[in-house]
């Protein structure tokens, strides 16, 4: 079977690929969220303090700094683990998108896929988030 | 209370938000920063990170189910997406700047606005597209009923600025937009109701995600909320997509829109008050 012959794209119509897609992220992340919590919920017995602003701590808000923790099997690293699985998950949307309107031939929105991708991007490597 | 039970009566919350927000199209938001501000009395940005986290697992959870109904229209969506990102981004840098007071209110005013959209009266499509529409292959069919019905759709341009705002707003407040995005479409467009609400939810996990790489590395997505957002908006949206495709859904969007309606009053006055 040929993953990228026009044909196949055809008969299985992209859309429901997109679908699946979008289903399999969400439980992926949610498996990982739901072992994370039980570990966190172990680790920690007392509510965090949400009353006044301080910030996530400094390793729960990078890539890095999470997979730290996860190695170390901390739950709420596991958790934003899940968090990170939860948003790659529309952005690869959009990047598969991409490469299933160029199988279909559809210039216009090849370029539409890209651009969003782009400003996605941006708003990731931009240092909004300080 | 225990960590065990405070996590619970927040999965319980997010399962009503992911829910109403497959239902209606608005997304979690709507229920859950309510729940956790007034609720709880926590910060509202913790309120925001969650509700990002949230609106990704409604749209993605309930988007598959619509998608292999055919009725979500990607082209459109896709193609709005340009906007709804553009708009997140701009939010989410601008929203440093704004009061957490002055957002308490204009959380307030979109609540407001989606309680009187949900009762709207659902405009008539047509059936031709406009040259624009035209170039970009919008149009489409839907299953229904009576059979699958075609339509067209129109004023783009309108659309898309529209949409840039239901954007922004989504990146300051953390929810999906979903009634500005659904005005876009349905009154702008002339999308036809189903399709502009399924593509709506699709359209915001997109939007929310453009926003929430931000808002993680700004720290406002605390591990402990996420938890039960992610599980119990993801049950919840799966329950409400089931309900969407095989009931009468209109007095449920009568008593959402009342409930809405109260929360809008309440964050407005606390903003008001600066009690939030």
């Amino acid at each position: 079977m040929n993953w990228f012959s026009s044909q196949y794209w055809q008969q299985r119509d992209m859309e429901h690929m997109i679908g699946k897609w979008l289903r399999a992220g969400v439980f992926l992340s949610a498996t990982v969220a739901l072992l994370g919590g039980i570990l966190y919920l172990q680790q920690v017995h007392e509510i965090p303090d949400y009353k006044t602003f301080h910030g996530a701590a400094a390793q729960f808000r990078h890539l890095p700094g999470i997979l730290h923790g996860v190695a170390a099997f901390d739950g709420a690293s596991i958790i934003q683990l899940a968090v990170v699985l939860l948003i790659a998950t529309p952005i690869l949307r959009i990047a598969f998108s991409v490469l299933a309107f160029a199988i279909e031939k559809d210039k216009r929105y090849v370029i539409i896929s890209l651009i969003v991708l782009c400003i996605i991007l941006f708003g990731m490597f931009s240092g909004l988030g300080g | 209370m225990s960590l065990a039970l405070f996590t619970l009566i927040l999965l319980l919350g997010a399962f009503c938000a992911g829910m109403l927000g497959a239902l209606t199209g608005l997304g979690g938001g709507v229920v859950l920063i309510p729940l956790i501000t007034l609720g709880f009395g926590y910060d509202i940005r913790y309120a925001i990170g969650t509700s990002l986290i949230a609106s990704i697992a409604t749209s993605s959870g309930a988007a598959a189910a619509y998608i292999k109904e055919g009725i979500t229209n990607i082209r459109i969506g896709m193609f709005l997406e340009i906007a709804t990102t553009s708009g997140a981004i701009i939010g989410a840098a601008v929203a440093i700047l704004i009061p957490t007071h002055f957002v308490a209110m204009l959380f307030g005013l979109v609540l407001l606005f989606s309680a009187v959209m949900t009762l709207r009266k659902q405009e008539e499509h047509i059936a031709v597209n406009s040259p624009f529409a035209a170039k970009l292959k919008m149009g489409g069919t839907y299953p229904s009923k009576q059979g699958m019905v075609s339509y067209g759709v129109r004023n783009v341009f309108g659309g898309y600025l529209i949409m840039t705002l239901a954007g922004i707003l989504s990146g300051i407040l953390g929810i999906g937009s979903g009634a500005v995005k659904v005005v876009a479409m349905d009154i702008m467009m002339r999308v036809p109701f189903k399709v502009s609400t399924t593509t709506s939810n699709f359209m915001v996990g997109v939007t929310t995600a453009a926003g929430a790489v931000v808002y993680l590395q700004r720290g406002y997505i605390q591990p402990g909320l996420a938890l039960p957002a992610i599980i119990g908006v993801l049950l919840g949206a799966m329950a409400g997509s089931k309900i969407l495709m095989n009931a009468q859904v209109k007095w449920l969007r009568i008593l959402f829109s009342i409930i809405i309606g109260l929360m809008a009053f309440e964050m407005i006055y606390n903003g008001i008050t600066h009690k939030l």
